[in-house]
């Protein structure tokens, strides 16, 4: 029984995970053929760092995952702070609901929406082109916001209501005893929700796709890239990609591991 | 030697979501006395202090602080400081720390900041564990930290919001000893809530008892325990027979079929009233030499005493004796007239006093099954 579970995970983890390492393993492919490998050599990787329009395309995704991170965090803590202060319940559950919309939201409807919203408004104030740089970080900050809010929840449910107090208490403003006393406990939500905005943004391609204009991010240019034809640097650059998200998301997790182990802690 | 006031509050009142909370309460909160505000839960106790905190504004009624109005002044600008039920104690900083932060709010220079950390932290007996973080504390220990960080500020007032209630009851009586003993060093007004009576009754100068948001009797743990103002007060406060009586003249009194000498005056002649009196101020006696005389229905064994139920006129009296008694045993009652209290007939009379059941849920299961019979 136990052999025939493990098989069954390994098997899973085969299908998963196979698709990604034939990628990377042809990412190293001396030739450019796709199917043979002929020899070990990272030219492909080398030959990234030459291409113009490929670095162009990795400092607007850099740009645009880091600032619309910050600013998702930001807008978002203050949102989850806003929302448990709410005293109405019913008021309290629809707004979270209406911030969780976006999330379950298909990225070509939400992609599409904004696009129709952005140029709307373009025409209203007279752009001539109405996408770009602001309309794809406004995107990405609108997808990011209710991540950041249910990371950022929690943490404030479990912080103790009469800390906020007993710093008004010793004499603290209300501003004051926020950055004092609770943004040090919900920090580490904060920081899972900042990795997390972090994440989502560089590997976005539906909802980018409709609203960055001539803006056009990393994930856009290799999809341009295989309509003309699938070549290594496409793996190479796919690999590099993989492997930045997946080291987040292990970042993210042991973040939140130690949140829960701490949060126990406390509770014994 | 206390005369002055330091906080007054003046005919408050507040509602959450229109229920009435505090209902016109009054109270002159003396400088330097350990008061405390006693009731059970839901009886407004800690939405004064929170009142007094600048937690909450009443809804009308002022809040008068060294004679100067405070309504209004955000809690961080009012000279008081709050020990919280569940100590409130800031998870991210060590004891050091959390008792320097009021002091690091106030910009005092470094030095000073130490020097006190240090005296606070030997007043309360914490001496050595500066370092250690809040997490690693027991909860006496988390109790002393919050204690030294509250009165680090030089509050002229501490509010302790049943500070006690989640030690264990050998803790309890060693820190009961131990704010008092703090209160009377650093001469403070200590303004305390708790449920537990023998905690009010040990710690306080004088004893506000509240019931449905109103106070029902101001005085020190004496005049609380021998002279209760209504059945209330008299059931909350120890054990106590309350029976129905009728005042024939001034010093003399009817109840359970006999007429008895007291101490009391100044009632209408034949006036109905409430007596009172404590179970351990009733002598067993032979049947002949009883005032009055009824049969034992229950017999336990606390340790000290034993505490016998005594069923006369089919009303319940619990007697407290060191002699052993046993059920259905015939005895006789004599009660000194020091030991009857008469009290006014109040909205309470009635609902306490009787010993058939010792708590309200137990009174109402017995109703249902009486109807169901």
């Amino acid at each position: 029984m136990k052999t025939l579970s493990r098989l069954y995970i390994g098997l899973i983890l085969f299908f998963l995970y196979a698709p990604v390492l034939v990628m990377i393993v042809f990412s190293f492919n001396s030739s450019s053929s796709v199917w043979v490998f002929e020899g070990f050599s990272t030219e492909w990787y080398t030959g990234l760092l030459s291409d113009d329009v490929m670095i162009t395309a990795l400092g607007h995704t850099l740009i645009i995952a880091a600032l619309s991170a910050v600013i998702s965090t930001v807008l978002g803590t203050a949102a989850a702070v806003g929302i448990m202060a709410i005293r109405n319940k019913f008021a309290k559950k629809a707004i979270m609901g209406t911030t969780n919309i976006p999330m379950m939201n298909a990225d070509i409807v939400t992609g599409i929406s904004l696009m129709l919203l952005f140029i709307f408004i373009g025409k209203l104030i007279g752009l001539s082109e109405s996408l770009g740089f602001v309309t794809v970080l406004i995107a990405h900050i609108t997808f990011n916001l209710p991540y950041v809010i249910l990371s950022v929840m929690p943490k404030l449910k479990q912080t103790d209501a009469n800390l906020h107090e007993a710093a008004l208490d010793l004499g603290c403003t209300p501003v004051k005893a926020f950055f004092k006393v609770i943004l040090p406990s919900i920090s580490t939500g904060i920081v899972t929700g900042l990795i997390m905005s972090f994440t989502l943004s560089l590997d976005d391609f539906v909802i980018s796709y409709f609203t960055c204009g001539h803006y056009q991010t990393l994930p856009i240019i290799i999809y341009n890239m295989t309509k003309k034809s699938v070549t290594p640097d496409t793996y190479a650059l796919s690999t590099i990609i993989f492997i930045v998200i997946f080291a987040l998301l292990i970042l993210y997790n042991m973040l939140s591991s130690k949140n829960e182990s701490k949060a126990l802690k406390r509770r014994v | 030697m206390q005369t002055e006031n330091i906080v007054q509050l003046k005919d408050i009142s507040v509602a959450f979501d229109g229920e009435k909370v505090l209902d016109n309460l009054s109270l002159d909160i003396k400088d330097k006395e350990f008061i405390t505000l006693l009731g059970p839960s839901g009886c407004g106790k800690t939405t004064t202090l929170r009142l007094i905190a600048g937690f909450l504004e009443p809804d009308t009624g002022d809040i008068v602080f060294e004679g100067k109005k405070i309504n209004g002044v955000p809690a961080y600008k009012r000279q008081v400081n709050t020990i919280f039920q569940r100590y409130a104690l800031f998870p991210h900083l060590n004891v050091y720390e959390n008792v320097a932060f009021g002091l690091r709010v106030k910009k005092m220079p470094e030095k000073q900041i130490k020097e006190k950390v240090t005296e606070m932290l030997k007043l309360v007996n914490l001496s050595g564990l500066e370092k250690r973080h809040i997490d690693t504390l027991s909860g006496g220990q988390q109790q002393r930290v919050a204690i030294a960080r509250a009165i680090a500020n030089h509050p002229k007032v501490l509010l302790l919001d049943e500070p006690l209630a989640a030690l264990d009851l050998k803790l309890r009586k060693d820190m009961q000893k131990e704010l008092k003993k703090i209160q009377q060093q650093l001469e403070i007004t200590f303004i305390f809530v708790t449920h537990d009576q023998e905690e009010a009754l040990t710690m306080s100068d004088r004893v506000v008892v509240m019931d449905g948001g109103k106070i029902q009797q101001v005085g020190t743990p004496q005049d609380i325990y021998n002279e209760p103002q209504n059945a209330f007060v008299a059931d909350f406060i120890g054990e106590s027979n309350i029976v129905d009586g009728i005042m024939l003249k001034d010093y003399f009194v009817e109840f359970s079929g006999s007429k008895f000498d007291c101490l009391d005056k100044g009632f209408e002649p034949n006036e109905a009233v409430d007596v009172v009196v404590r179970p351990e101020d009733v002598d067993i006696v032979p049947v002949d030499k009883g005032m009055l005389t009824g049969v034992v229905t229950s017999v336990s064994f606390l340790g000290v005493h034993y505490e016998i139920i005594v069923d006369i006129g089919g009303f319940k009296w619990m007697i407290q004796t060191t002699d052993e008694h046993f059920v259905d045993d015939k005895v006789g009652l004599y009660i000194e007239p020091d030991a009857i209290h008469i009290m006014k007939k109040s909205e309470y009379s009635g609902l306490y006093g009787d010993y058939s059941s010792f708590s309200e849920e137990m009174d109402l299961l017995n109703e249902n099954q009486e109807v169901e019979e």
